[in-house]
């Protein structure tokens, strides 16, 4: 009896070390003073970083109630794949209506779905879907180069520091975000183009060529962050052809 | 049955006979003997090796795989660096690009970098323990080793410890490595680069001997408390000081400052005292701001809270609650004489002018910055403590103070701070115990770690603090003990001085501060080292006389600043006989005398084959390009030798511009050339027609 006696208590001393080895994790409760209907997208979307960096700018989403008014003291929880931080998690919104979460993506290049939740008044949720890209090494090259060398007629927007060349241009260059069409060019057209500019496939020699400019590497560098801005999303030719 | 007796009966049973002894022995033996080989098949690599087969398996090119995959123990041995490394033992499949859709661990497709693992190992980047089996030696740090994994966001700083260039794919490393120098941080840390050069500081703290002419004591009491509350983009850091060690610090600048020249023009005071009251003088007076480009080095907030203007010199939100009426009307006449090595140019302002700008700049100014700060005069006591108090916090570090010494090695020499051990460093409550996660909370919250520490709070963002640790990072054992062929030198810093009467006036504008010429100077303007190459003679005394914009969408602009036509002509000579490119003949081409021929295709070849107009304009009715220079009057601005040479070839003229080569022919780029020498301008073909 005195054996067995013994041995249980080794067993319970072994479970005990063993369970006591697991991080405590604590949790925060917080308690929402009102309640919304719909929760919506302020700013910080489809923002791009480096993996494992935070985003440049704050994600930030307001809670509204049936009639589209903001409604302030409402939980907002975020969800996200995994490796992905928030700061905070779960937060009340604001005197507006407004929460501010900092977001760092987590270390897996690619396109982060994260998700906002807020509890409503009938006890079910409102959610919102936000996209987020992180950065492989390659594609913040590519981004890098982007900057240097197109954005300043690829992209549209126009800042007093930076003003955009695109209105300026008789044929329109394709944003980078311009999935539906950039989607259906292969990797070695975008790289024909790129090197050798819009006359390689009978476009508009507004297009210059940086193939004399720009290295092998870097020209693959850009290639792999237009596909990876493109909205809808690229599918690689090869997977999708798999999936069928 | 009591426990002896249970021995007993068990003695008898394993050791009653001979036989019975041996079979239990050998029994224990082969089991002892089965520790070994248990111990390898249960070990984590063996199993993620055998998760690698599984994973393979269902792939269509599971053949091909298998191939490539070496069982057993792998190892990247490079004696030379120091480097002994598992990693590939279970990270089987980094080389596998067509394993790109897998991103469970460890067997993910290392995305591609510049360097081999052959060459470089993975500890070299990654950190972490290369000769390590087991996960969590690998990874975490143990009690044995504490060089942890570094997390992704710090990666960059392993690419600095051979690189001390800054590289495209790097750019948190850069901007790190920019604010060391920016932030005033090698002002009190010495850092050294592998190759024994100190890491020189790029911002100018000014000179406090003569502080009591620029400003008062209110001002800089509430300036020490909070320098941020005075302009948000000010780069002193908030030393957290007491009310009581503020106003000592305040009383001991003042008492210590002596007085400075200040040249008095009583017409430019009376002038400044009516802008304020005067609503067309303070247009006039705004215009002239705009007109002398301010806004290209300082900045002002507008309405809506958002900083408007260049970063060069400091913010001019609520300059007028700082400064003295006296010293802005002495400063705007001439910044040298009361501080020589400042930045602002030397404008040659009109004495009007003068009055006009002091008294528009002393209107901007917050009442509320001062309105709860009341001094009362200084005691001796007060003022020994305030000369006390900035010996402790090394002011004279960043500031020249009279009476006190610039100390040596005020703080901590942060060389090898990337590789300080962990067990070395006392960490403040809460912060992980890893390097990266010090750095980072040292940065962020200095006054954490115990009382009495001196290093000042910064306001950095979250970017700005992951930049810093990276650059700080990149400062360790391993990139002081690199082979010297596996490393990049950083650049040389130039320290040119242009000579003679020219480069006094060069140094009187400040040139350097927007220009570089030679390796030194800003990057806000062109590069002018081979100025004398590239522009004529007669365009260049126009430009002086009236610097108007080549770009229509910039806002920072050249600045008018006035010059007499005897230094109009001395700036110009210098620049057309000393800043030539060594490769380019200015009269290898001539300026006219083209055929109309040669013209005429070089105006297809713009328009049509190369299509210029995206990015240029000649034709100010047709086209509307504004990234590059505006060509209207290009061939009474440029030579024909550089036009060529630059179609050529722009990157080697000027490496970074956008304009892309386009390897045209010798007759193409003649062509063109030619076409753009044949656009002088309206003006000057319709004098040539009448």
């Amino acid at each position: 009896m005195k054996c067995t006696a013994f041995i249980l208590i080794l067993l319970a001393a072994a479970l005990s070390i063993s369970c006591s080895r697991q991080p405590k994790t604590f949790v925060l409760v917080l308690k929402p003073i009102a309640h919304g209907a719909a929760i919506v997208e302020s700013s910080g979307g489809k923002q791009s970083a480096e993996v494992g960096t935070p985003l440049g700018q704050p994600v930030v989403v307001q809670v509204n109630d049936e009639q589209g008014n903001a409604v302030p003291g409402a939980l907002v929880i975020m969800h996200g794949p995994n490796g992905v931080v928030f700061d905070p998690v779960a937060s009340l919104t604001d005197s507006t209506g407004q929460s501010t979460i900092n977001v760092s993506l987590g270390t897996i290049p690619g396109r982060y779905q994260l998700t906002a939740s807020t509890a409503t008044k009938t006890g079910k949720t409102a959610e919102l879907k936000i996209e987020e890209i992180a950065l492989g090494y390659q594609e913040m090259v590519g981004s890098q180069l982007n900057d240097q060398y197109c954005a300043r007629c690829h992209n549209q927007e126009s800042t007093p520091e930076r003003v955009s060349n695109y209105d300026n241009l008789e044929v329109k260059p394709h944003p980078f975000t311009e999935g539906d069409t950039l989607n259906k060019m292969s990797d070695p057209d975008l790289a024909a183009i790129i090197s050798h500019g819009g006359p390689a496939l009978n476009k508009s020699p507004l297009m210059p060529p940086y193939g004399y400019t720009l290295s092998k590497s870097e020209i693959q560098a850009l290639v792999a962050y237009i596909r990876m801005v493109s909205d809808p999303p690229y599918g690689a030719p090869g997977i999708v052809y798999a999936q069928q | 049955m009591r426990p002896p007796d249970i021995l007993e009966t068990l003695r008898q049973k394993v050791f009653g006979d001979t036989v019975r002894t041996f079979g239990w022995i050998s029994l224990l033996l082969l089991i002892l003997l089965a520790i070994a080989p248990a111990k390898n098949f249960f070990a984590d690599w063996h199993r993620y090796q055998r998760g690698y087969e599984r994973l393979i398996s269902k792939r269509s090119d599971a053949v091909t795989l298998r191939r490539h995959f070496e069982p057993g123990i792998q190892q990247i041995w490079l004696p030379e660096m120091g480097v002994v490394d598992r990693c590939t033992t279970c990270h089987t499949a980094l080389k596998e690009t067509t394993l790109m859709d897998v991103t469970k661990q460890p067997y993910r497709h290392h995305p591609d970098v510049p360097h081999k693992a052959e060459e470089f190992g993975c500890s070299i980047c990654h950190r972490g323990q290369g000769t390590a089996t087991t996960v969590e030696e690998a990874h975490q740090s143990t009690l044995a080793w504490e060089e942890p994994l570094l997390p992704a966001k710090y990666l960059e700083s392993s690419c600095g410890q051979c690189h001390q260039q800054d590289l495209t794919g790097t750019p948190q490393l850069n901007l790190g490595r920019k604010m060391l120098a920016q932030y005033g941080c090698v002002h009190c840390h010495a850092v050294k680069r592998p190759d024994g050069t100190l890491i020189t500081a790029t911002d100018d703290p000014p000179s406090l001997a003569h502080i009591g002419v620029k400003t008062t004591r209110e001002w800089i009491y509430a300036w020490l408390k909070d320098p941020q509350a005075y302009s948000t983009t000010a780069t002193m850091p908030n030393f957290k000081l007491k009310d009581e060690d503020a106003r000592d610090i305040s009383a001991f600048l003042i008492s210590s400052s002596t007085p400075a020249p200040l040249k008095l023009v009583q017409t430019s005071l009376d002038e400044a005292k009516k802008v304020k009251d005067d609503a067309t003088l303070q247009t006039k007076a705004a215009s002239l701001y705009g007109e002398s480009f301010c806004a290209s080095c300082h900045a002002v907030q507008n309405a809506a809270g958002n900083l408007v203007g260049g970063n060069i010199g400091p913010e001019l939100t609520k300059v007028g609650s700082k400064v003295k009426l006296e010293w802005l009307q002495a400063w705007l006449r001439n910044p040298h004489d009361y501080d020589p090595p400042t930045g602002m140019p030397h404008y040659r302002f009109s004495e009007p002018e003068v009055g006009l700008l002091t008294g528009f700049l002393m209107g901007k100014s917050d009442s509320d910055l001062l309105a709860n700060v009341h001094l009362d005069a200084a005691t001796p006591e007060q003022i020994e403590h305030g000369k006390r108090l900035a010996n402790d916090y090394g002011c004279a570090s960043c500031h020249e103070i009279n009476g006190i010494k610039r100390p040596e090695n005020f703080a901590p020499e942060l060389t090898k701070i990337g590789s300080k051990p962990v067990n070395q460093l006392a960490f403040a409550p809460g912060v992980p115990p890893t390097l990266h996660d010090y750095i980072n909370a040292k940065i962020r919250q200095p006054r954490a770690f115990g009382p009495g520490l001196k290093m000042p709070q910064y306001t950095f963002t979250t970017t700005q603090v992951d930049a810093l640790v990276n650059a700080l990072l990149s400062h360790n054992e391993r990139a002081l003990t690199m082979p010297t062929a596996k490393t990049v030198a950083a650049l040389p810093v130039s320290h040119y001085e242009p000579a003679g009467k020219a480069g006094q006036l060069i140094n009187d504008l400040n040139c350097f501060e927007c220009h570089t010429i030679n390796g030194r100077g800003g990057d806000m303007a062109p590069d002018l080292t081979w100025e004398g190459s590239s522009v004529q003679r007669e365009w260049l005394v126009q430009f002086f006389r009236n610097p108007n914009t080549l770009r229509p969408a910039l806002i920072r602009r050249m600045p008018k600043f006035n010059l007499t036509d005897a230094e109009i002509n001395t700036l110009t000579d210098y620049i057309m006989t000393v800043y030539q490119s060594p490769k380019i003949d200015r009269d290898s081409l001539p300026a006219s005398g083209y055929s109309p021929g040669q013209v005429d295709l070089g105006k297809q070849l713009y328009y049509s084959k190369y299509g210029c107009q995206a990015c240029h304009i000649i034709d100010t009715k047709q086209d509307k390009g504004y990234i590059g220079p505006t060509l209207t009057h290009v061939g009474s601005r440029l030579t024909a030798a550089w036009i060529y040479n630059w179609l050529k070839d722009p990157q080697a003229l000027r490496s970074g511009t956008q304009e892309p080569k386009r390897n045209l022919s010798d007759d193409e780029a003649l062509a063109l050339t030619a076409f753009l020498m044949n656009q002088k301008g309206r003006e000057s073909q319709e004098a040539k027609k009448r």
